[in-house]
């Protein structure tokens, strides 16, 4: 019987196991932030304990940060909670990309981008979208503040093997459908808990397709759909992306570390507890109406209507029309936004930000529509910037900020008002979750974009001509 | 941790499916440092309006339940978000026993490694405990024999991991428990390349 890559990852990061019990595995990155990180060293410190390998440890600020004026942090408790991070790492030898580091970021951003990321390794950090790094082939999950100590002292997490679960996605994605659009469908068709108690690998022949970058905001939103984590075997996209990445192994060591990875890829005959299947032609452009991100349709469907659904899933789609000011039936091209957010750990890398510049090149955000980009990290930034994607959003009437977790959530001062729209590349779409009665809806790069420009939601493939420019009289 | 004991209590019940972890605790109080003290914006924009009043449509707001210290909720129970600060505001709040036809992944390993007992129950007997809950019959939760006894009689067995039982039950620290494998851990870091 073949071996799967959760099997190998798995038996390689065992340090004790028990039939029956969980194991205790090894973590090889442990990511922190910080806003789940000061309660884990405060533990640390009332039980005299130390990090056991600081080495395999690595800090950056990103959920508080400001994106405008970043260094002037207004908000006294954000600004303790900064503070009290720096504090940590250099009491426990952690190193730590903050706020005046070009190597600062999102988290999930920096990882990969710093060559931290690599196939085979246990990867953990106290935030739920640590699924992203699974898109190279490590087995990475988010954590509690709890499991940040336990992993702080001893390196290690006890854990029970989870089921696994094989997404196969085949065939050939139309012009205009992404990454994102593919993983919201994924959501809608199976719902929020397909995942629960797997994890998940995604297979077929639009994942070999995908660019790393892609094959990120898919593994990202695996979480959403209730996973443990989500991850894609390594293949030669994979290993092209790592090579010369800044703390990744260099020339020989490389090419070694680079055959092991290869062969870390799941045997074709591995056996999975599930397998489901997802089409690539039936995927159209995606958008959420409602408060958790199953809660999505094609942009050329309507609204459910509350009577029409199953019996117990009434009450819950009519909460969420209500929670989202819309009705049932009615399309959302036809629905009015006030904001869009570009940005977030599932979209803010170069890809997303030259598709979504690619759309809005030569035209103007709608008057009634105030639009951000925040691009995922100061090298994100950096890179846009030499490439002229600051000016065309400028142009445009975007604005353009540093980098940080922003108004996926809005823990810094990046807020959506109560009862105002937000079409929103990120990962979350809850009551509340931009802002207190802020009505978020999920959507691609390009939809965003699109979104901005119209003031309204479109389908983006009505501006897109392949192979050519933007199609000038959309507007 | 401290010991999970067997004890008696008012059950509240939030009819909800999928309650994700940013409304339990919404993230304007993810800034502060402590680990305590979450309790008073547990459910804060469900619980509050915008002028900070208690929210009379609420349900965990009426009167009959404000005391209660077992939840019982709908399925997949705290997603989302891995914030521990959502078992850390519930425990605060004055909740022991959460009961669920199912809970997201990493919001049970978080509430167990705080005391907070999870217990998974079919959609069927999740309804019972509901109607029961809501006549204001008390309910004893027992993890040594895993089951909850309703006031009247009417009894529940539940399955529980024997890995988490023992811990809860003993009140362990899971660290110290993990340090006495460390030579284990050590062989395995002179063994392994990443």
């Amino acid at each position: 019987m073949g071996k799967s890559i959760i099997d190998k990852i798995w038996e390689q990061h065992e340090v004790v196991s028990e039939e029956g019990k969980p194991s205790l595995l090894y973590i090889d990155l442990h990511l922190l932030h910080e806003v789940t990180s000061p309660q884990a060293f405060e533990g640390l410190r009332q039980k005299n304990r130390t990090v056991r390998r600081p080495d395999r440890c690595f800090a950056t600020m990103d959920h508080n940060v400001p994106t405008l004026n970043r260094y002037v942090i207004e908000d006294s408790i954000a600004k303790k909670q900064m503070q009290t991070l720096e504090a940590n790492c250099q009491e426990f030898g952690i190193q730590l990309e903050g706020l005046h580091s070009d190597d600062q970021g999102i988290v999930h951003v920096i990882g990969p981008e710093l060559g931290l990321t690599l196939p085979g390794k246990t990867i953990v950090c106290g935030d739920s979208h640590t699924s992203t790094h699974g898109a190279f082939g490590a087995l990475a999950f988010g954590i509690g503040t709890s499991e940040v100590e336990h992993v702080l002292a001893t390196q290690t997490l006890w854990q029970q093997k989870p089921k696994q679960l094989n997404v196969v996605i085949e065939g050939e994605l139309g012009y205009g459908v992404s990454a994102k659009d593919v993983i919201l469908s994924l959501i809608a068709r199976y719902g929020t808990s397909v995942g629960a108690g797997y994890v998940m690998e995604f297979s077929g022949s639009v994942i070999s397709s995908f660019s790393m970058e892609e094959r990120m905001t898919l593994c990202n939103m695996s979480i959403e759909a209730g996973a443990k984590a989500g991850l894609i075997s390594p293949d030669e996209t994979t290993i092209a992306y790592c090579k010369d990445r800044k703390y990744a192994p260099i020339s020989n060591a490389f090419d070694e570390a680079a055959k092991r990875w290869l062969a870390l890829a799941s045997d074709e005959d591995a056996v999975y507890d599930k397998t489901i299947t997802l089409a690539a032609e039936t995927i159209e452009p995606m958008v959420t109406w409602g408060t958790n991100p199953s809660m999505g349709i094609g942009i050329s469907q309507v609204l459910p209507r509350p009577h029409e659904g199953a019996d117990n899933e009434r009450e819950g789609v009519k909460a969420a029309l209500s929670y989202m000011g819309l009705t049932g039936g009615e399309s959302l091209c036809d629905v009015d936004i006030q904001h869009v957010f570009i940005g977030s750990c599932t979209n803010a890398r170069m890809s997303d930000l030259r598709s979504a510049a690619r759309i809005v090149a030569g035209h103007t955000v709608h008057k009634n529509v105030q639009a951000i980009v925040v691009p995922g990290s100061q090298a994100v930034k950096k890179q846009a910037e030499a490439e002229g994607l600051d000016v065309i959003f400028k142009e445009a009437g975007f604005q353009w900020r540093d980098s940080g977790c922003s108004m996926c959530l809005g823990m810094n001062p990046d807020l959506v008002p109560s009862g105002e729209r937000c079409a929103s590349t990120s990962n979350r779409n809850f009551e509340g979750r931009q802002g207190k009665g802020a009505r978020t809806h999920l959507v691609s790069p390009t939809m965003a974009a699109a979104a901005a420009l119209a003031g309204k939601f479109v389908d983006v493939r009505t501006m897109l001509k392949k192979g050519s420019e933007v199609a000038h009289d959309c507007f | 941790m401290t010991a999970f004991k067997t004890f008696t209590g008012v059950a509240a019940v939030l009819d909800r499916k999928h309650v994700d972890t940013d409304q339990i605790i919404p993230k304007q109080f993810l800034k502060r440092v402590e680990r305590t003290g979450f309790g008073r914006y547990a459910f804060f924009d469900w619980r509050y309006d915008s002028e900070g009043h208690a929210n009379a449509s609420f349900e965990l707001n009426a009167p009959e339940v404000t005391d209660a210290d077992i939840l019982i909720t709908g399925e997949n129970f705290g997603c989302g978000s891995s914030r521990e600060h959502a078992p850390w505001a519930l425990a605060d709040y004055g909740f022991k026993v959460i009961i669920a036809p199912s809970f997201a992944d990493i919001f049970y390993n978080n509430s167990l490694k705080n005391g907070l007992l999870l217990i998974t129950v079919s959609e069927q007997e999740r309804d019972v405990l509901m109607v029961k809950a809501k006549k204001g019959e008390k309910l004893t939760v027992s993890l040594d024999s895993q089951t909850l006894t309703f006031s009247d009689g009417t009894a529940f067995a539940f399955s529980f991991d024997p890995y988490w039982k023992e811990m809860l039950v003993n009140g362990w620290d899971e660290i110290s428990l993990t340090m006495h494998y460390e030579k284990n851990i050590t062989q395995h870091e002179l063994t392994h390349t990443v």
